[in-house]
């Protein structure tokens, strides 16, 4: 079989995939009876052509790379973990838990205690499935999936009878103290020119990259990583070579868990300072299209994130200035994993026959 | 008969060669596979191809069944002209494949594998009911019978061959080609297939087979065309040829088919294993009491035909599986189960393993070589930067070194496994495994899918860490290796020793029948 050039592999079938997931999601918005032209013209000016729109989209783009760096360290080892949104609920009751009850001097050690909190929380509800898939043989992917469930039916149960403040009425945690606000961009100096009003994003970015940098020292650069790797190509050989399965399976699914625990920094302790029902709000699922997208490396999934980011909220701006609906950035979301993911063979493949003609022109 | 062989006779004056291929080159990048090749395969022959492993013969054949396109040549088939875009054409043209890794459908049943792809229509019936009395005549022509109705995963791989053969008689093709069609068959299954090949030849069908076992090529072929590196070095009649003469056309130098080595200086026992026993996941016993011992600067063969317990026996000392019993390394008593019974305990106790199956146990094909070098020692001090991160550098130029020794071509460290050739690939491990200084070496089929000179380089290899006073567990379904290598020879059968015996007073009767479970043996010596 002929192979793509590296360059081609690794950024023009992206390319060419979101090209064609733009042109059909053209077709579908001309489908309702509305402009596509315009829809792509209020996406790209609510998201990434004013500080405001950058301040939401790097918001979202944050969580993302949390998410999606979970699904790709759990990849690794072959474990599909799709349970990132409950892992990412428990990871905001660390953090509700961690920023209500510890009283915190200042913001950075609530970072600090909040985050550990977060990566706790996640990890344990992602270490459960774990221990049943290494020990009891319990399919991985079913069961982070009803933990999903079991998580969301928990949270409710909590900030309804547990943590709800007395004499409110509404399903959230009271807000956090003032001393456990960690800086937006808008309140970074240098930044601040950037952003000179409120937004959403916050210095959790800065974490997430940095999270990035340690999946890939940890998966390319560390024993740990090693045997995950090895793990997840081969069981059999893994066997061999004496890796141990349960302490694999273990660790790269409390890895997963913590960094979809971590997200909740991003969200709970950074923009809404409380916890509220439902705080993953679906990010713990983008984060599978994240991962695919990204290839399951890091600087992918930082990529994959950032133009999730920019469809969530670009979504979000159609939703709100034009009659195209909200859930419009479902489909877009939908058609750009389709294209990204599933039918990523078919443009390879197409590419490839491409590659192929011209070099043999060239050699005519 | 005597009108298929008047048949046979016209097509012959009107189109001497079943196949011919002319000019045919293919090139992968840098890489030329095959370079300007010429053969003409006369009709209702076998014709053997033969060349080591990366020589090109796997490259030839995929052009010949349409996988690959040639980059220039050209492709006469029966006289005519004709290109293979893909396997379809390739069918068309008569040409039917059978490849060394099968391609059925394990849940099917064998009929229903015979017509996939080659229904008459959308309802199954009528294709089925064609197909089983298709069948029915073959079975009875060429000795190819097997149960249509059986599922392939029930079937033995002989038979599973023989259903592949049997899809691509189903498709009518006239010409058969085998790509190593022996390497996963018992010695007597073997046998079966080269009649069927005979008895197919005589029917006016031309074979290619291509192996690099030149015991099969000086047994069944009529002529023999010779690889190497991409090209063709020649063509000959079998019957004016000898092993010798094709090893060195293969090699391209002169080969030693046989193993040079001194006698034996055992020192101090080092393993002692004691009423090994083995049960399987399904309460199957697979050792039933095994006992033997292996003392420094020897080797100890153990021969028998595959599935008799010699897997579990190098996976219970490897640390791949539990067991009962008591095995003692240097007086040390050995885990047989829980803490201290892995594969990593195996190797910091001094024991180094070359699993029998490279590509499931031995290396991960998608890691490049040098992460290969650290499969099962990436523990190991000497690829550690920090107490946190590995040293890739060093492994990197270990790997280097090591392929440099062990003639890894080619040689570069940051190639992926599966981008080898199976001898290379095995040659990756065996660099591995030797280099450790383990006291106890075992090894699994060494020499299995792999080319002459590598075989040479392994044994060699072997004998030298034998000679360094290490204790060597060699495990093969070679009869001819282990009694080459061996300095005593164990012979397994359903679990068990059936007995011990010196390969230079035994011969292959007798360890045949042993293999078969005879132990009165006197009146085969």
């Amino acid at each position: 079989m002929d192979r793509l050039p590296r360059w081609a592999d690794v950024a023009l079938v992206p390319l060419v995939s979101l090209a064609l997931a733009a042109i059909v999601s053209a077709l579908v918005i001309l489908a309702i009876g509305q402009d596509p032209v315009e829809a792509i013209t209020v996406m790209v000016q609510g998201s990434i052509l004013d500080a405001r729109g950058w301040g939401y989209t790097l918001y979202y783009t944050t969580s993302f790379i949390f998410t999606g760096l979970a699904v790709t360290v759990a990849f690794h080892a072959s474990m599909f973990n799709i349970g990132g949104e409950g892992q990412a609920q428990l990871g905001g009751l660390g953090v509700a838990l961690a920023c209500l009850f510890i009283p915190w001097p200042h913001w950075s050690l609530a970072l600090i205690g909040a985050s550990l909190g977060a990566a706790l929380f996640g990890a344990v509800w992602a270490a459960i499935p774990a221990y049943l898939q290494a020990k009891r043989g319990s399919h991985i992917v079913i069961t982070t999936m009803m933990f999903n469930y079991i998580a969301f039916s928990l949270l409710s149960y909590l900030l309804v009878d547990v943590l709800r403040p007395p004499g409110k009425s509404d399903p959230t945690t009271a807000f956090f103290p003032e001393a456990t606000k960690i800086p937006a961009l808008s309140d970074v100096p240098g930044l601040n020119l950037i952003f000179t009003k409120a937004v959403p994003a916050n210095i959790t970015l800065f974490v997430a990259l940095f999270m990035a940098w340690v999946v890939w020292a940890l998966l390319w650069r560390t024993r740990l990583g090693y045997q995950i790797r090895a793990f997840g190509k081969s069981e059999p050989a893994a066997r061999y070579a004496g890796i141990n399965p349960t302490k694999i399976i273990l660790l790269s699914m409390i890895l997963s868990g913590g960094l979809a625990g971590l997200m909740s920094i991003n969200n709970v302790m950074g923009e809404a300072e409380r916890l509220l029902a439902n705080s993953a709000s679906g990010a713990g699922f983008i984060g599978i299209a994240v991962a695919l997208m990204g290839r399951n490396h890091p600087v992918g999934v930082v990529l994959a994130a950032f133009l999730f980011g920019f469809l969530f909220q670009g979504g979000a701006e159609l939703g709100l200035w034009t009659k195209i609906p909200i859930e419009m950035r479902i489909v877009v979301q939908g058609l750009v994993i389709l294209f990204t993911g599933a039918l990523d063979m078919m443009v390879r493949m197409m590419l490839i026959r491409l590659f192929a003609l011209t070099r043999r022109t060239e050699a005519a | 008969m005597a009108a298929s062989a008047e048949n046979l006779g016209r097509q012959a004056t009107a189109a001497p060669f079943a196949i011919e291929l002319k000019g045919i080159s293919k090139a992968f990048g840098p890489v030329q596979a095959n370079k300007d090749i010429n053969i003409a395969v006369p009709k209702g022959t076998i014709h053997g191809i033969i060349g080591e492993n990366g020589a090109g013969k796997s490259t030839l054949m995929s052009i010949l069944y349409g996988f690959y396109k040639a980059d220039a040549g050209q492709i006469i088939v029966g006289g005519k002209p004709t290109s293979i875009p893909d396997s379809q054409s390739a069918i068309r043209a008569g040409i039917g494949m059978v490849f060394q890794h099968f391609k059925l459908v394990q849940n099917f049943t064998v009929l229903e594998n015979i017509i996939l792809g080659a229904e008459d229509g959308p309802m199954l019936n009528a294709s089925l009911a064609k197909a089983r009395k298709v069948l029915k005549s073959l079975a009875d022509e060429y000795e190819l019978d097997v149960d249509p109705d059986a599922l392939i995963e029930d079937l033995s791989v002989g038979h599973q061959q023989r259903v592949e053969i049997l899809k691509a008689l189903y498709r009518q093709a006239d010409i058969l080609i085998l790509d190593e069609p022996t390497g996963v068959l018992t010695p007597a299954e073997a046998d079966h297939l080269f009649r069927i090949l005979k008895g197919l030849r005589d029917q006016g069908k031309t074979i290619i087979l291509i192996t690099h076992k030149l015991r099969e090529i000086m047994e069944t072929t009529d002529n023999v065309s010779v690889m190497r590196r991409g090209t063709m070095v020649g063509t000959v009649k079998t019957a004016e040829t000898s092993p010798v003469q094709l090893a060195e056309l293969m090699v391209g130098r002169k080969v030693l088919l046989e193993v040079e080595k001194a006698e034996a200086t055992p020192g101090k026992v080092v393993l002692k294993v004691e009423d090994l026993r083995v049960r399987d996941e399904h309460g199957v016993e697979r050792l039933k009491g095994i006992s033997f011992d292996i003392r420094a600067g020897e080797i100890l063969g153990i021969a028998g035909v595959a599935g008799n317990g010699q897997t579990e026996l190098l996976e219970v000392l490897g640390g791949m599986i539990s067991a009962q019993g008591k095995v003692t390394l240097k007086e040390a008593p050995l885990p047989l189960s829980g803490a201290g019974s892995d594969g990593q305990s195996r190797r910091e106790a001094g024991i180094s393993h070359v699993p029998e199956d490279r590509h499931h146990h031995g290396l991960i094909l998608d890691f490049s070589a040098w992460e290969n070098v650290a499969f099962g020692y990436f523990n190991d001090p000497k690829y550690q930067k920090s107490a946190l991160f590995m040293d890739n550098d060093a492994l990197r130029a270990d790997t280097a070194k090591k392929m440099q020794t062990f003639d890894v071509r080619p040689p570069i460290p940051t190639l992926a496994a599966k981008s080898f050739s199976g001898g290379n690939q095995q040659k990756i491990v065996v660099a591995r495994e030797f280099e450790q200084d383990p006291d106890l070496l075992l090894v699994g089929q060494p020499t299995r899918g792999v080319d002459i000179g590598a075989i040479e380089f392994i044994h060699k290899q072997l004998i030298r860490l034998r000679d360094e006073g290490k204790a060597v567990l060699l495990v093969s379904v070679e009869l001819d290796e282990i009694l080459s290598l061996s300095d005593r020879i164990a012979v397994m059968f359903d679990g068990q020793i059936t007995g011990f015996r010196d390969p230079k007073s035994t011969n292959e009767r007798e360890l045949g029948l042993l293999m078969a479970g005879i132990t009165d043996t006197k009146g085969a010596a």
